[in-house]
């Protein structure tokens, strides 16, 4: 298996307070990854500085032999990079079909395109993508109207509208019942696998991660302590400590 | 350029500067905590000019009376609007509060000419500063060496204010986290009250202080609040030193404009607004904000 | 899209337009000259404010170059309509792309702000610039070709400048690159996030936009016959502003709606009182208290319809 993605000696800090400290990191192409760790460990600040939205101030990230740090998210997305958000991240005065369509548009490079009209454009995939996360009903409702389970569906519709090869979703159950996470959890492992995604998300859910992750890495303090298989992590001292021992939250 | 006029000339800006920074020092103060531009501020000014006028000339009191009046009467006329009408929009976009001072433009200019018509006004230089003062190889109105000195003195007590005291702590992170600071139990509409007022104030002050030197007349305000928005923009929104720094900028450039670019010294201050946002794009000293 | 209904309704609009010169008195062909002028002018700041998302307190500097230029290449070089009018839209177009290029680089109240700061540099220099501009004098006696020395002839000028000024922006609006521009007003980070320079596409959002509204002030210029500073003063912006705003913002018609509205209102204020700002301070007092989506989303409301225009 090829390395998909590798992180060299990242650091990143705030006005004095070390968010990432030294992180190694390596993932395979296909893989399944989940990155967990306390409040404040800095998981998304850690997705924030894959996907150009942070610049980290020291480091490599190196994603299929092209160097991340220093372009725009734009660019990094083009090059096949998709990722959902923590907090709800959508366009919420524009329809669910509309939110859906615009990421195809600007995927397809066709958003600068003025005379085109955008209606007609990328029907048929809009609604596929659409019946894949069940939200076909919904498709013509505002979406900040949705309920927040469905918004969350739709984020994760966006992010594959992208075409990625390496799908970030960062709590993609958060504030789920235990009947919604299993659905959303079942529908990504499906989604990954018909596709040849390689995952890597970040989860509070430990069922979730235990579930479905083929790797692991705990963050904690902005380092990473621990990375192996599930059996691995969940029998490391280290990790043990930090999760059952002192309770320790920034 | 002789040394005594390059030194008058100098006066005479930083005069202006400092007249237009107390204006422009309330419209930062209010950006700073309520987030809102105060469309509104040139109006404020013009109010303070009409005030002074009408306590001074009809009412025959002294000038420094009428300075008073004018803060006063702005922070009155502030603390209305805020409490029945800006109060209910600060959960609304900063767009729909940025229109409603704009309203407000609208509704005082109109009332203000059913109050004073639409003549022209003049006031008097107080008594005791009408005379000139030598100051080295210069000879200055005493006027303008007095706006030399009030700016100064205004801008350090803001300072002190703002830096210093407990209450200016609480205005800061009142800046920070409006929501924190309620839950901490602070009363935030009165914080938000009370800057309003004061920075609304402060234009009236700025009015009644340029009063003397200008014409009180209808559409007065029209391009005081531009002049105060580039003062701002060039010093850094929200930034009180940057605030003075702007307008000393300001002063001296479109005094010193008037000598070597004659029919364009009115232009000159966009061109250094222009000039100092190219390269820094927040003002001289201010930050780029963090996304609210 | 061209929705069978909505083409047919825009066409009787247009009809009942061209018809109106025959019923109508001198006054009201007029009146609805500069109505459609005003509409057009709306119409371009929202490509602005609703489809991009950026609220410009500066959009009558354009207007002002469209007209100011127009007026000059009309009248001190004598050079003929045809080539006159589209060369004064490239000069709108490309001072709307200069400034464009500074103010797209900041957002929000920021961008508010400077936009104002560029028209009013704008107007300075409209002052200024007496011996090409007229000064405070204003640039007077603009020679309109003989074929269009006539109000209904003019009108029809008018109409058929603005329906066509219409119909292209309808097709920009209802573009992928409008539905783009519209997920950067939603959510310009999330935007950038599926692969779109926003900044760059805000850019070509504000060119746009500066265009149309110096083809608005072109026409604006030769039906007054004159071209004056005041029509690049701030309160020029604020007031096209207050058109959308009034009409409402989320949809393609509300700036049109609001721009005749509040223009009629204005005319018809004016003849019984010197106070029309009160006026127009009280509509704005309840645009922004009551109705932020305009008129149009008031009647939306009242229909009830879920679906955007």
């Amino acid at each position: 298996m090829s390395t998909m993605l590798k992180i060299t000696g990242l650091w990143k800090s705030f006005a004095g307070f070390v968010a990432i400290q030294d992180v190694h990191f390596k993932l395979d192409a296909g893989e399944t990854h989940a990155v967990i760790g306390p409040n404040g460990a800095g998981k998304t600040t850690f997705f924030d500085l894959i996907t150009g939205r942070l610049r980290p101030d020291r480091g490599a990230v190196d994603f299929e032999g092209t160097e991340l740090v220093g372009r725009a998210p734009e660019r990094i997305v083009r090059l096949g990079i998709a990722r959902s958000f923590q907090r709800i991240n959508i366009y919420p005065r524009l329809s669910v079909f509309e939110n859906v369509q615009v990421a195809l548009i600007a995927h397809a490079g066709q958003h600068w395109n003025l005379f085109t009209p955008g209606r007609s454009l990328h029907h048929g995939e809009t609604a596929d993508l659409l019946r894949l996360v069940s939200l076909d009903e919904e498709a013509r409702e505002v979406a900040g109207e949705l309920s927040y389970g469905k918004q969350k569906q739709l984020e994760l519709a966006i992010a594959l509208a992208a075409q990625p090869r390496l799908l970030l979703l960062d709590e993609p159950t958060a504030g789920m019942s235990p009947q919604e996470t299993a659905d959303t959890i079942a529908l990504i492992r499906d989604i990954v696998r018909a596709r040849g995604l390689t995952l890597l998300f970040t989860e509070h859910d430990m069922s979730v991660v235990f579930g479905i992750a083929e790797r692991i890495s705990v963050l904690h303090h902005g380092e990473i302590i621990a990375s192996g298989t599930p059996d691995a992590v969940r029998n490391d001292p280290e990790v043990k400590r930090v999760y059952l021992g002192e309770h320790t939250h920034v | 350029m002789t040394l005594p006029v390059f030194l008058t000339n100098v006066f005479y800006g930083l005069a202006l500067a400092m007249n237009m920074f107390v204006i422009a020092s309330g419209l930062s103060l209010i950006w700073g905590v309520l987030r809102v531009i105060n469309f509104a501020h040139g109006m404020f000014y013009m109010f303070g000019a009409y005030i002074i006028f009408t306590v001074t000339k009809s009412w025959g009191a002294p000038f420094f009376v009428g300075v008073l009046a004018a803060g006063a009467g702005l922070a009155a006329i502030a603390l209305v609007i805020e409490r029945f009408l800006l109060r209910r929009l600060y959960d609304k976009e900063h767009l729909m509060q940025l229109l409603f001072t704009f309203a407000v433009v609208l509704l005082m200019s109109d009332v203000a000419k059913m109050i004073w018509g639409t003549d022209q006004y003049s006031v008097g230089y107080p008594p005791a500063l009408r005379g000139a003062v030598a100051l080295g190889p210069t000879i200055l109105p005493q006027y303008l060496v007095f706006l030399c000195v009030a700016g100064p003195l205004i801008a350090v007590t803001l300072w002190i204010l703002v830096d210093r005291t407990r209450w200016g702590r609480i205005v800061r992170a009142a800046t920070q986290d409006r929501e924190m600071l309620a839950a901490l139990g602070v009363n935030v509409p009165i914080v938000y009250a009370v800057v309003f007022m004061i920075g609304s104030a402060l234009a009236g002050i700025g009015g009644a202080l340029a009063a003397p030197r200008i014409a009180v007349a209808p559409g007065m305000d029209a391009t005081v609040i531009v002049e105060c928005f580039i003062i701002v923009i060039i010093g850094g929104l929200g930034h009180l030193w940057g605030g003075f720094l702007g307008a000393l900028a300001f002063g001296l450039v479109v005094q010193f404009g008037a000598i070597f670019v004659p029919n364009w010294q009115d232009v000159m201050p966009y061109v250094l607004m222009l000039a100092v946002l190219l390269i820094r794009p927040w003002g001289l000293l201010g930050r780029p904000e963090l996304s609210r | 899209m061209l929705t069978r209904k909505l083409s047919t309704a825009a066409i009787v609009v247009v009809l009942v337009l061209a018809l109106l010169p025959l019923a109508g008195s001198r006054y009201a062909i007029d009146l609805a000259t500069q109505v459609l002028i005003y509409c057009l002018f709306a119409l371009s700041l929202n490509v602005l404010i609703g489809y991009a998302g950026d609220v410009s307190f500066g959009h009558a500097a354009y207007f002002a170059i469209g007209g100011y230029a127009c007026a000059i290449l009309l009248t001190t070089y004598r050079w003929p309509l045809a080539l006159a009018l589209p060369a004064s839209l490239v000069v709108a177009g490309i001072a709307a792309a200069l400034i464009g290029y500074f103010c797209v680089r900041l957002t929000q109240t920021y961008f508010s702000m400077l936009a104002l700061a560029f028209a009013m540099l704008v107007w300075g220099v409209a002052f200024k610039w007496k011996a090409v501009t007229g000064g405070d004098d204003g640039f007077t006696g603009i020679l309109v070709p003989r074929l269009l020395d006539n109000p209904t002839r003019y009108f029809y000028f008018t109409l058929g400048s603005v329906a066509v000024g219409v119909a292209l922006l309808w097709m920009i609006c209802h573009s992928a690159f409008g539905l783009t521009l519209l997920a950067i007003r939603e959510n310009t980070g999330r935007a950038g996030f599926i692969g779109v320079d926003t900044r760059k596409m805000r850019w070509a959002a504000f060119a746009v936009a500066g265009t149309f509204a110096g083809l608005a002030g072109a026409l604006f210029g030769m039906y007054n016959r004159g071209m004056y500073i005041e029509n690049a003063f701030w309160t020029e912006s604020a007031q096209v502003l207050i058109m959308v705003l009034l009409g409402g913002i989320y949809s393609f018609v509300g700036p049109l709606i609001g721009a005749a509205v509040l223009y009629l209102l204005q005319v018809f204020t004016n003849q019984f009182t010197p106070y029309w700002p009160m006026v127009l301070g009280l509509i704005l007092l309840a645009v922004v208290l009551v109705l932020p989506d305009g008129l149009v989303g008031l009647a939306k409301r009242v229909s009830g319809r879920a679906s955007r225009a």
